[in-house]
Formats: structure tokens, sequence, C-alpha cells
């Protein structure tokens, strides 16, 4: 059935990723939990090492020369994820720790500012735990109400009521792509129909930003998430983008250096965007690791990154079913056109650690828990799933090894 | 290297498909309690019938979870019914024992204080020792007891 062609040739791709090339339990690793963090190419470790080993300085302080680079150089970064996700101004690429960090942002600073008891948030039913608890705490701090988007059977969001949910909502914040079920949701319908309801939209790209081409003008979103080590680049860094008079009107997340003009005994006033939220030191190695992410995926093209995940879905969902059959249930929409390639799937009614722990034998990394998906869980009536996810230096011998070491698991059980 | 063998033994798997005193108690008179694994989802409840000296007379397990902290729960229940607090208490120390951690099992590490292991027999339990060579599984194998020494904190508060 595999009928797409696969732009990307995985041996070479997994040369550049050094520890593609280690062995665990004296196997080759087979790497598949990048939905939880990717692997690092050379050229991110190299621009880090380079760094502290040429440039490390205090940035937008020092008047010497390799200040100046320092700064020159973490600045070249955020005009590179300007340029990356379409946004018009580097004022609107504000760097976080994470993810998480910019979806909290967003709740705390524009939340408190700008929601009372009452107003109405709406969320859906496949979103990460820090897409809620966010929220939650302003339910308990300021008695804001949430509302939750549906899914539908193949888990995909069910937009029927959509409109009477976001009836007299303030935010609607959503996640492109579910980091359990791969589900890809159609974030310009979202984001219209927040608009036209009045409500300002985040969407939550660490799913989707690492695996296809994304422009925030054509999702029409208010704010978007994503973290760095996802998408090649390094831990400890993440973006929040937002709209410029959106970014102007919030009061600032955390006080402290960099992000003030002025300090006096008597107050302060902020500093101009996207250092007004950026208090201390940043990550510097971190920032420009995530440059040279953006300008390592910019090499490899992010339609060619797409079109590889998507023959590589292809390639999955056939050979698990062909091999397993009705021993294996893998969530999420049937079609790869749908979904990303993260895979959440129920084998042999084993549970997912037993799965995980027999598969780290045969050096097949793969995630088991709730991912931080409780909720979702809940609604999938499981406690837990084994996911497999894929990015863009695997291929289909990875595949293969899964199906093989999965067909060990299930002879070990049943012994 | 730890192999699977050193975590699923037989006798393991055998609690794991086969669970003895699976199922529930009336409450009241049982006390019911529910024990999480926040990491995993596994999640155990454990139905608790004491005698009138505060002992275990009866038990039941149910719950969903790995066959670590399934079969860990099953073994407990056979190990603790019809004991008495203090002969729990002595089972819970030497098992507790047992899955912590010592410098012969985890290369470099070494433990910060000795325990005083009770000297008491473990039985069936024993096979569990294996566990400590995966660290991320002590958790699924201590879920069961750590719930059952809630449940009989509750039970004498
Ligand atoms: C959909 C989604 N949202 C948010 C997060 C949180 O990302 P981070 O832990 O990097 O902040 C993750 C990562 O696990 C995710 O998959």
């Amino acid at each position: 059935m595999a009928v797409s062609v696969d732009p990307i040739d995985g041996t070479a791709m997994k040369a550049q990723f050094p520890l593609l090339s280690r062995e665990v339990h004296g196997k080759p690793i087979v790497y598949l939990d990048s939905a939880a963090t990717s692997q690092k190419p050379l050229a991110v470790l190299d621009a880090m090492d380079d760094y502290y080993r040429t440039i490390n300085s205090n940035v937008h302080r020092g008047v010497y020369m390799i200040a100046e680079e320092a700064t020159n150089r973490m600045e070249l970064a955020r005009a590179l994820v300007r340029d990356f996700i379409g946004a018009r101004s580097s004022s609107e690429i504000i760097f976080t720790k994470n993810a998480t960090e910019a979806l909290n942002m967003v709740a705390q600073s524009w939340g408190r500012a700008n929601l009372s008891a009452g107003d109405v948030v709406v969320l859906s039913h496949m979103e990460h735990h820090a897409n809620i608890v966010p929220w939650h705490m302003l339910v308990a701090e300021i008695g804001i109400e949430l509302r939750w988007i549906p899914l539908d059977n193949e888990g995909r969001l069910d937009l029927t009521d959509l409109d009477t949910l976001l009836n007299g909502a303030k935010v609607l914040s959503v996640t492109a792509m579910s980091n359990v079920l791969g589900t890809m949701n159609p974030v310009r319908t979202l984001t219209d129909a927040a608009r036209k309801a009045g409500a300002i939209s985040m969407i939550d790209g660490c799913q989707s930003v690492p695996h296809s081409a994304t422009n925030v003008q054509e999702l029409g979103a208010d704010f978007l998430a994503f973290s760095g080590h996802k998408m090649c680049g390094p831990t400890g860094i993440g973006v929040l983008y937002g709209r410029e008079d959106l970014l102007e009107a919030m009061p600032p997340f955390l006080g402290g250096g960099e992000m003030i003009r002025d300090v006096r005994l008597d107050g302060f006033t902020t500093n101009e965007l996207p250092w007004k939220f950026e208090a201390g030191t940043p990550a510097i190695a971190e920032i420009i690791g995530l440059g040279a992410a953006v300008e390592w995926l910019n090499g490899v093209g992010m339609d060619n990154v797409r079109a590889h995940e998507i023959a590589l879905t292809e390639y999955t969902i056939s050979t698990l079913h062909e091999r397993f059959g009705d021993r294996i249930n893998i969530h999420g929409p049937s079609s790869p056109a749908e979904r990303g390639g993260v895979f959440s799937f129920d084998f042999d009614g084993l549970h997912p650690h037993d799965i995980s722990q027999v598969l780290d034998q045969h050096a097949v990394c793969v995630r088991a828990g709730h991912h931080c998906a409780k909720p979702l869980m809940k609604l999938l009536g499981i406690g837990a799933t084994a996911r497999a996810s894929v990015y863009v230096y695997n291929d289909t011998t990875d595949i293969d090894a899964l199906a093989d070491a999965l067909d060990a698991t299930g002879a070990f059980f049943t012994l | 290297m730890p192999g699977l063998e050193d975590l699923y033994r037989e006798i393991i798997l055998d609690h794991y498909r086969n669970p003895r005193n699976r199922g529930e108690l009336e409450t009241p008179p049982a006390l019911r309690v529910e024990g999480f694994n926040p990491l995993c989802g596994d999640e155990i409840v454990l139905y608790l019938d004491f005698d009138s000296n505060g002992g275990v007379a009866d038990i039941r397990i149910s719950g969903q979870g790995c066959s670590i902290s399934q079969s860990s729960a099953s073994m407990m229940s056979a190990a603790v019914k019809g004991k008495s607090v203090a002969e729990i208490d002595e089972l819970t120390r030497a098992f507790k024992a047992m899955m912590s951690i010592h410098e012969n099992t985890l290369e470099g590490a070494e433990t910060a204080e000795p325990i005083d292991a009770p000297d008491v027999k473990l039985g069936d339990l024993e096979a569990l020792r294996g566990v400590v060579k995966f660290p991320v599984r002590i958790k699924c194998a201590t879920l069961a007891w750590n719930t059952l020494a809630q449940g009989i904190e509750e039970a004498s508060a």
C-alpha cells in the first residue's frame, strides 16, 4: 500500500546524528521516541560547542568584541525562528525555557490581565497537561470556566458544536497535533471560529512545528508555543510567538535584568519587545543551538520532512497491521494524510510498561505511560499506551526492528 | 548487564496471569484504599477487612497496571492475609529493604544508610528481588505495599 515517495535517504540522514551510531544492550539503537525529544544533528552540537569555545560572554551588555558576537549570534537565531514560522517581526519571538513555560506565560500574563470570573477558555480533550494545568490554575485563582472540544471515534476533534462552545469565549487554546494520537488538527478552521467569536487563539505547536512547514499568518494564530528540543535543538529553550499588539499590551511575566528599561526606587519601566518577556541572562548557547537546528531543518526542507513522515507513516501502519492483525490496535486517524508519525498502540493485551521493557532489550526505545495527557487516556478508557514516534532520521529499518521486537515481546509473555 | 529473566521470573508471570485475591469486599465494613503511580498511570485499589486487633483478616485487590505492580500486589495479598499488624509491619520493612538499591546492584551508587532488614521469610516475594536492577520499575513493585501501609494507618487513625 505504501505509495508515497520518500525524499529522504535514511542512511545518510542517520550519519548526521552521532547518538544514532551507539549501541544499547549490544545492539544498534532504534530510537522511536522523538515525540518526547528528538536527537541532535552534529550541526547543532557544533554550534553550541563553538559558542562556548570562542564567544562565551553575556549578551546585550558588554561592548567588547566577543560579547557583541554572542549578542549577534543570539539575535540571528531569533530572526531564523521568526522566518521559520512566518512571523512579521523579531519582536514577536520570545525565548522561553520550553513550550510549557510559553503556555504558562500566556495563561499567567495575558490571562490574569484579561480574564475574570466566569470567562470561558476552550480547550480540547486531546491536550497535553502543559495546556491544561495553567488554565486549571486560573480556574482556582480567578474562577474562569473551561470548555472542552470532544473527539470523534478516530481521535479527531469533533467540531460539530464548535460555535456553541466558543459562544462568549475569551480564549481558544488547542494543540496543532496530538502527542498521543498523532491527529493533525484543522488549525485554520479553529482560529477562524475563535476570531469570529471574539476569542484569542493559542496553538500548542510542540508536535507540529518540528514536523511540517509552519506559517503563523496562514494558521491565523494569535499565540504559538513550541519547544526547541523536539525539533533537533537543545533542551532548555522554547519559543512563544505572540502577535505584537497582544504582547505590547501584556504585563511582564518575570521581573529582573534584561526585561527593564529603567529601574528606580519607586518602580520600573519595561524594556521593549521581545526582551520585556526575557528576564535575566537567557539560555544563550541553547538559543544559538536552536538557530542551528532551524538552519539545519531549512537545509532538509520542511516539505521533505513532512513527505518523509507521510511515507513512513504509511509503512508503519501497514507493516504493523500486516504482521500483527488484531493483536495490535493503533490509536488515532487511519489516514496518513491526517496524522503525524506518532503511534500509540495496544498490543496483545500487555501493559505498555512490560512492552517497552522487552523492546528495550532489543534496543528499541519507545515511550510507555500516559504521555502527559491523562484526560485523553481517561476518554480512551485506558491507563497508558506504548508509543512509537518517528522523525526525519527514522526509516523503514527502524519500523522493521520495532515489529521484530514486538514479535519477541508477544512470544516472551505467552510462554 | 541485567537480563529480562532477572525481572520477569516465572513466579511473577504466574501471579500476573493468575492474580490471587482479585475482587472487592463490601464497604463498610471493609476499608477501601487507592494507590496511584502518577508516572505510569498504574492504579491499585485495596479492600481490607481488619480483625479486632487491627490485623488483616481479609484482602481483595482491583485496579490495573503492569505485570510487576499486579504480581507484587497479588503476592502481597497472599503474604499478609491473616497476619497481625506487627507481622505485616515486619514483612513491609523486609520487602522495602529488598527494594532499596544497594551498591552492588547499581554501578557506582552507594546507599546512604544501611537499612535494617528484619529477618523474615519473604517466600514468593523473593522473586521480585531482580526489580532493583531496573530502577524505574521499583515504584511498580512497591505501589501495593505503600497502599497497604496507607490503609493500615487510616484504620488505626
Ligand atoms: C503537545 C505537547 N504540548 C506540550 C508539551 C510540553 O513540552 P515541554 O515539556 O518541552 O515544555 C509536549 C511535550 O511533551 C507536547 O507533546
